[in-house]
Formats: structure tokens, sequence, C-alpha cells
């Protein structure tokens, strides 16, 4: 008798524990600074408003190498978070493993497929089921500079070409001032390598060498030139580079010590957050010879299988990424612009309508290729592979040949 | 059934001991030699993002042994691993010969020395990399001072960069040693060296002669701990270099987690930890071998 | 006379140079401490413009507060301090199962050797050579088997399976240095294992449980990779908290609260050796009499 009320007590416990547990939105990100985190915060809102906990878990480090780690932890023990910031390639590989969720139901009712970019929605479809949630559009290929400077070293006009680039910043360094500012870490090295290339051989060249991995393509005169041109490029940098963070370059800018940085427009936080303003006091411009095209970094959650739970808090939460209330917070936090479009961008400032508008035209005119020094365009090998061999490049008197001959080599790495 | 007294001292002889070790042995077995075994698996496969067990040859050790940077890698550990090794032998006896003199201040000063011990490299590494940043740290602070030809940029140089690892390590390390060779000083019996006094030998040749051949033992130990410090090391070049600049102060540790962890190689990340078990077992082996010998015949 | 006046002087100099030596070694060893703390103390504006070496222009400790309890290590932005209990629950644990078993162990493998103990002991310290980042993923698997979700019952189960070489190291070459007469003397008077081990072994064991407190005590507080890893949202350790406060991805940096936050998560195993330190030489000798 005795046991079976304490069964019977135990199964109505579980009864009552399990609905409960059910609801747990644990999310692994790695949006742990200020205003990141703050408008992360945001999210939390909106999926608690919707009835589920909110279990944060935030492991900052590395540009997620960190999260990596604990992520794949937590899928070998056998209980995966609800979502985790994962983006580019990476989402088919975790999806071919078999362990991601879809997301077709909620794709279908709030149509995905005409509120997404093609270019966009392709990242976080495998094999044509969605299965990750965009959150933000950040543009690489920027180039930061401080008119001020270029004005004291009697330069008119930022350089429109890598052509015209080597004479300005020769200009700059005798007026006696740093002509690019940069963080010499092999994620920076591999920014800086894009921008050059995508420069240099134009959104075509650099669609089939870098994103195709075409090793016709890779071996062709155009990647010789590109690496010949950061070697130049590399030659205008200080010699204290090394191992600097990039917000300590974009400080140099802020500063007047340096002309130009080549960043992501998450560089747009530290001007913002020194009171700068963007036209005035800092120039947002496109990297020479890459007015025209588009590189993307996407931050996107993808959605693992729950045991214990149906989909509805998944459902959920995806839904709130997508909606316009947080698209709106979050990017005008972090610098980025919102992936939905035809988003109202008139609360945001004009580097980021600039680059909503560029987004938007280049995405017409093909100008739009995903950025693979942020692991948006290579499988995660090769684009390992890539960042040692540039990083090399920028780091020793490697000839431009060698490293054609390297890159062709890591390009092949799956 | 009865225990009779005999069998029960039998059981407390012969089995007590084993059932105490029993928890250790279980843990060793599994989280040492079953993880390595699995790692070693893995190192047979194919795997990418997650493990996978098909068995797949000798792929990844031929990738591996083709791979410049783990080579590089390899390298950096030998030419850090010895120094690091020595400077700390070397500065930790120094330092341990030096407090042992009755200093005033003994407790203060290693308390100063010990600390650095207590404090891990996320906590520490970006001051390091500060004060070996050169337009930042030292060399600025010259150049502030007047020394405008000074340069100090070990940090930012390939061929250098391994050094600053060093410096930063050693740091970190030596008050450790000094603690057990200090500990090795205080065990050493007082008469010996009244004897050798009284006989005219002078301090250094007490000390180099006498005192510093008896500590063999300590030796052996902080050889032991230096060297796993230094095949372990991950947070210390993380923090301080993040392996740059370019691939001058990679070591293994980084290399597989890398691989292994972030880069969906974790079949390649797996062959490198397995050669680098082996090789520190082949560096320590003899060490181990000596002492286990050595104190069963003590 | 004049002879011993030269012999005295030389003795004073020789003197003078020691102290010299160890008072630049000890400055070599409180830099960056120096550098920590002086950038806490800090502004912003101030550690752009100024010299890293150089004095706060204006001393502040705002940095101190932010880092404390508003700081940002994910969502929530309440700073380091409901962290500190999240690496206490786990670390007192750990430490004692670690240095129970450890002495134990270290009591076997010294008096109450077995055919193959020698060997058992040289497997467990081959065992501190396999790197942490090996154990991660099978860890993970065999955590997931034993259905282990909890964050301190995870990480106390692993911070004690990879502490006990140390420990039981310590422990064993303490226990050798025991004179064997003692233990003969104790089996003769009746005296069995364990009241052998916890009425006479354990009471002369004090400075060897210090050294082993103080280790483990650091090396599990300052762990971060088995932190990381093995813990979740609310339940993760401090270092972990403060490698989140202290790495943005796109975020700006603030060099003060890093640091001032830094020095927060070290405070505890600071006070363990400031306070605990002589323990820590004295425990050391008792072993390494004979080493």
């Amino acid at each position: 008798m005795k046991i079976r009320y304490l069964t019977l007590a135990l199964a109505s416990t579980l009864a009552f524990s399990l609905p409960a547990f059910a609801d747990t939105v644990e999310v692994l990100h790695w949006w742990t600074s200020g205003g990141e985190a703050k408008s992360a915060a945001e999210l939390k809102k909106m999926v608690e408003a919707k009835g589920h906990t909110w279990k944060d878990f935030a492991v900052a480090g590395g540009g997620g190498d960190n999260a990596m780690t604990v992520l794949k932890t937590r899928v070998v023990s056998g209980n995966p978070p609800l979502a985790a910031q994962v983006k580019g390639p990476a989402i088919q590989e975790w999806a071919a493993e078999g362990v991601l969720a879809n997301l077709d139901d909620i794709a279908k009712t709030e149509k995905w497929d005409t509120l997404l970019p093609p270019v966009v929605a392709n990242v976080m479809k495998y094999q044509g089921h969605y299965v990750a949630v965009p959150v933000n559009v950040h543009r690489v290929n920027w180039m930061w500079v401080n008119p001020e400077v270029l004005k004291k070293s009697g330069v008119k006009e930022a350089p429109k070409t890598w052509a015209e680039f080597d004479a300005i910043a020769t200009k700059i360094e005798k007026a006696g001032f740093i002509a690019v500012a940069h963080g010499g870490q092999p994620w920076q090295d591999n920014t800086v390598f894009e921008s050059v290339a995508l420069g240099v051989g134009g959104p075509e060249y650099y669609d089939k060498a870098f994103v195709k991995l075409d090793p016709a393509a890779i071996s062709s005169p155009t990647t010789l030139k590109a690496f010949d041109t950061l070697r130049m490029v590399r030659k205008h940098m200080d010699k204290d580079m090394s191992g600097r963070d990039w917000n300590l370059a974009t400080a140099m800018i802020i500063n007047g010590k340096a002309a130009m940085q080549f960043m992501g427009d998450w560089a747009k936080g530290e001007f913002t957050a020194a009171g700068k303003v963007p036209g005035k006091d800092y120039l947002c411009l496109a990297a020479p010879g890459t007015a025209k095209s588009f590189t993307f970094n996407i931050d996107s959650f993808i959605v693992f299988k729950q045991k214990n739970q149906d989909s509805k808090a998944t459902n959920d939460f995806a839904s709130a990424v997508l909606s316009d209330s947080f698209q709106e917070v979050f990017n005008q936090n972090k610098g980025s612009i919102p992936v939905r479009l035809g988003h109202d961008m008139s609360k945001f400032d004009a580097c980021a309508q600039k680059s909503a508008a560029d987004f938007v035209a280049t995405n017409k005119s093909g100008g739009l290729v995903p950025s693979f020094a942020h692991q948006m365009a290579q499988p995660s090998a090769a684009q390992g592979a890539i960042q040692d061999v540039v990083s090399s490049f920028m780091n020793s008197d490697m000839s431009s040949k060698d490293a054609v001959a390297k890159l062709l080599e890591a390009s092949k790495k799956r | 059934m009865t225990v009779n007294s005999f069998s029960f001292s039998r059981f407390v002889d012969v089995t007590l001991p084993k059932v105490v070790i029993a928890p250790t042995a279980l843990a060793c077995l599994v989280g040492f030699y079953g993880f390595i075994g699995w790692t070693a698996w893995l190192s047979f496969t194919n795997s990418h993002m997650l493990p996978h067990y098909e068995w797949a040859g000798f792929v990844q050790y031929v990738e591996l042994f083709g791979n410049d940077r783990w080579w590089q890698a390899m390298w950096n550990l030998g030419v850090f691993g010895s120094l690091f090794i020595l400077i700390c032998l070397a500065l930790g006896l120094f330092t341990a010969v030096l407090l042992d003199q009755k200093i005033r201040a003994e407790g203060a000063l290693r308390t100063i020395y010990l600390y650095p011990m207590a404090l891990s490299f996320i906590v520490t590494g970006t001051a390091w990399k500060w004060i070996l940043n050169p337009g930042l740290g030292i060399e600025k602070l010259l150049h502030d001072w007047g020394f405008t030809g000074a340069t100090f940029d070990w940090i930012i140089n390939p061929h250098y960069a391994i050094y600053t690892v060093v410096i930063a390590g050693v740091w970190q390390s030596t008050g450790f040693v000094m603690a057990l060779f200090l500990a090795g000083l205080r065990g050493i019996d007082d008469s010996i060296i009244k004897a050798a006094q009284i006989d005219g030998a002078s301090l250094p040749v007490i000390y180099t002669r006498i005192i510093i051949p008896s500590l063999r033992p300590v030796f052996l130990s902080v050889f032991m701990i230096l060297a796993h410090i230094a095949v372990k090391s991950f947070d210390l070049v993380m923090a301080l270099t993040g392996g740059g600049p370019g691939f001058a102060t990679d070591l293994p540790s980084i290399f597989m987690y890398q691989h292994g962890f972030t880069r969906g190689q974790l079949g390649l990340g797996a062959a490198s930890a397995m050669m680098m078990l082996f090789t520190a077992a082949a560096v320590v082996m003899p060490f181990l071998y000596s002492e286990l010998m050595r104190d069963r015949r003590g | 006379m004049a002879d011993s006046y030269r012999q005295t002087t030389q003795a004073k100099l020789a003197r003078m140079g020691i102290y010299a030596m160890l008072f630049l070694l000890a400055l070599w060893f409180l830099a960056p401490l120096y550098v920590m703390l002086t950038t806490s103390f800090k502004s912003l504006d101030d550690i752009r413009s100024g010299n890293l070496l150089s004095l706060p222009q204006s001393f502040s400790l705002d940095a101190w507060k932010t880092a404390w309890d508003s700081a940002c290590t994910g969502v929530e932005c309440g700073g380091m301090k409901s962290y500190f209990g999240n690496s206490l629950k786990m670390m007192i644990p750990a430490v004692l199962i670690s240095t129970l078993l450890g002495s134990l162990n270290g009591y076997v493998l010294s008096m109450w050797r077995f055919k193959g103990s020698d060997a058992f002991f040289m497997a467990l310290l081959i065992g501190t050579f396999l790197p942490f980042q090996v154990v991660i993923l099978p860890m993970a698997q065999v955590l997931g088997m034993l259905g282990l979700e909890n964050s301190t019952g995870r990480l106390v189960l692993v911070h004690v399976i990879y502490g006990l070489q140390f420990t039981t190291l310590f422990f064993r070459n303490y226990y050798v240095t025991v004179p064997s007469d003692l233990v003969k003397a104790a089996r003769i008077d009746g005296a069995g294992f364990f009241l052998f081990f916890f009425k006479i072994l354990l009471p002369i064991s004090i400075p060897t449980i210090m050294v082993c407190l103080i280790w483990q005590t650091t090396q599990i507080w300052n762990d971060f990779l088995f932190g990381v890893v093995f813990s979740s949202g609310d339940g993760q350790p401090i270092t972990v908290a403060l490698n989140n406060l202290v790495n943005t991805s796109t975020g700006v940096k603030q060099y003060n609260v890093d640091m001032a936050a830094a020095i927060i998560a070290a405070l505890p195993t600071l006070l363990v050796y400031i306070v605990g330190g002589k323990f820590f030489v004295r425990g050391l000798t008792a072993g390494a009499v004979k080493g």
C-alpha cells in the first residue's frame, strides 16, 4: 500500500514538474559586453512574456571559440541548450549531425521566405529546411577614417582604390601619423585580407575563390595581386600592432594617432562610446574598390531538438528573434542592421542607413558576398587553415607566390 | 559462517588497502586511461564536428605530420619547455638560497614571491600583455624616461615572442619552485653544515658541494611539476599572445584545442593529443622510473 | 684587527647585495599586480591617454563598484558578486574530498603496499601529464550517462578526479618519511587500519594537509576550462563570470572594470596565500625531509 502511494506521489510530482521544465528556453550566446547584453536582455523579456523561463547561458571569449567547446560537450552529454549562437556553414555542419530542430512551421506562418533576402535564407537552411534563425547583418568591408588626420596630412580624399592607397598612406606617414591602425590577431589579419581581395578582384572573383573555393580562381594571378596588395598595406601598419585588440586600434583613429582602420561595423560602438559623430568626427567608407560590394556577417541561432518539450518554446523563441521590435532595439545597440527586408531605418544613424541601402542594392546587383574572415563562407576546417596562411603571411616575409600555393593547399581542407 | 581472527586480519592486511584505493583506481582507470583510449580511437577516425567511431586508419596522423603549424608548435614547446624549466630551477634555487640567509622580512618576501601561484592567467594575462607591448609598456616607459633608443619589442617579433611567454611563465612558477627548495634547505641537518664550517669551508663551497647535491630529490619533484606545467601550458599563451604573432608562440595544446573544438577537426585534434602524450611520456618516464626505484631501495 | 674589520665590511656588503637582489626580484614579481591595481583606479580616458605605469590622475573606485555589482556577465548585469557562492559551493566539497581520499591513498601506498601498488602510483603520476582539453568530450559523455545534470555536482566530481594525483603524491611523499617502527608498534598494539590512520597518522599530517588544502583551493578556484564546460547558466563559477566580463566580442572594453573584476576574482586565493603561505613552506618542509 505504502509503496503504491509513494509511487503515485512520485509520478504526480514528475507529471507536474515536466511541463515546467518543458518551458525553459536555454540560450547559449556570447553577448556579454554592455550594449550587447542589454539588447539580449530585450530578447529575454519577449520570451518570458510568452510564458517561458529564460535560462541564460553566456560563454564569452575568442569570438565564440569557448562557446563552441561548451556547445560540443553539451551535445555529446545529451542535453543541448534550446538555441545556440552559431553562424555560417557551421549551421549546415551541425545540421548534418542530425541534432537540430526544424523551424519550417514558424517560417511558413511568418513568411520568412519573403521576409529574408534569399542569400540570408540559404545560410539558415539545411536541405531546404530552416534550422536557424538570423539576428542581424554586419557589414565587414568598412574603412573607418579620421578626416582630421587626412586634412593635416594634406590628403583631400580617402583612397577609393587600392592603387591610390599606397601614395595616400605614404603621404599620411610623412605627416607623422600612422596610416593604418590594425590589431595583429589572426581574425583581424583575415578581415583586412578579405577586403583587399574583394577590392582587387571584385565580387565575382571573390565568390569563386573564397566561397566556392575553386582551385583555378585561387591559383589565378588575381590572388597573387591580392597578396601583393596585402603586403603593401602591411607596410603601412605600425610595428606595435601584434596582438592588439581591435578596439585599441579603433581608439587610435579616435585619438587622431592613425588615419584608417579596416573593421566591421561593430567598430561604430567605440566611436559612439567616445561621443563621436559619424560624418563629422569619423567617416564610414567602403574599403577601397569595394563600394559596390557588401561582405556580410550574420549572427544567427541554431535550435536543437529537445528531449522533453514540444516545439512551442522553440518557435516562440525564433519568432521573437525575428520580430520587428527586437530587430530595431538590438541592431541599434550592436551597430548592425536588421535582417528583415524593408525595415524602417529612420531611427538608425547615417552609417547604418548607408549599410542598409547598400545591402538592398548589392542584393540585386550580385555584390552581396559572405565574409570568410567571419566564418560565413567556408567549412570550418578550410576557414581555419586559410586564416593560418594569411596570418603567417602577415607576420613573416613569405612571398606572395608561396602564399598562393599555401592558400590552395589550405582551401582543400575539410 | 564464522569469522575467525586469522582471516579477519588477513582481510585487513590484504583487502582493505585495496578497497581504500579502489575509488581512485576506478577514477584513474576511467578518467585517465579510459579517456586516453577513447582519444586514441578517435585519432583513427574521420570525426569532424562530433565523435564518430568508424575506423579510418592513419589519415589524421598523415595530415598532422604534414602540417607546418604542428611542427612549429612542437618546436615552440621544446624551446619554451626547456628554457622555462631551466630558468625556473635556477632562479627558484637562487631565491631560496638568498632567502635562507636569515633575512629580516622573510615572511613578506616569501609571500610576494609566492602570490603569482595564486592567480590564474585569465587574471594576469592582460597586465603582462600591456607590460610587454612596446607601445604601452616597458619600451614606452624607457622612451618616456629619455632612453629613446631602447627597444623591447620581443612580444611582436616572431623570432623572440616565445621568450616573452617564458618570462611570464617563469614569473608565475618561480615562487612555487622557491618554496619547494626552501623547504628542502630547511630540512637539511644543520650539524653537517656546522661541521663543514669548522673545517674552514666557505659558504659558497658549502652550498655547491654539500647542500645543493643533497637536494637531489627536490630537484626531481620540481622537474616533474615544471614539466607538467610546461606541457599543459594553455591559458598562459592564450592570454599573452594567442599563439601569435603568426604562429610564433603556438603550442601543441592550443593546436589541439583549436582543431578539436573550434575548427571541427576532432580526429586531427585527437591525433595531436596522442602525440603530445607520447612526447610527455618519453621525456618524463625515465625520471619517474628512477625516482620510484630509488624509493624502493631507500 | 684590520683583517676582522675587512671581514665584517665584506659580510656587510654581501648582505646588502643579498637584500638588493631580493628587493629587485620582489619588484619584478609585483609589477603586474601594480599595473592591475593602478589601472583599476583610473578612469577610461586616463587609461587611453596615459602611461601604463603612471599613477591614476584622479583616484576613483567606480570601476570596482561596477565590477562588483553592475557589470554584465550575460543577459544579467549583476557583476561578480553572485558568482562567489557558486565557486565556494563546488570548491569546498571538492577540496575536502580530494584531500581525504589523497591522504588515504598516500597511507596505503606508503604503509600498506601490495603487489602492483608502485605500478599503480606510477600510472597515477603519468596521468598528470594528460592535457585537460583531452578529457572534456569523453567526460561529458560519462557525465551524460551518469545523468548528473547539476553544475555543482559535476564540477565536484571532475575536480576530485583530476586533483587526486596531486593530493596522493603529497601525502605519499610525506608518509614515506614516517618511521616504519611507528607502524610496526601500532600493529603489534592491535591498532587497526583505520584506527591507526585517524588516531595516529592524521594528527601528525597537519602540515601536509595544509599544503593540500592550499594547492587544491587555488587549482580549483582558478580553474576555467572545467568550469566553463561542465557548468550551465546560473551555476557558473567565478572564473567563467570573469571571462564573460573581460571578453567582449564586439563591444566596448572597459579595462579598469576588467582589472578590478580580475582582482576581485583572485582575492580569495590571494588571501589563502598571504595567510597560509607560512604553512605552505612548513608543510613542504615536513614532506621534503626525505624528498
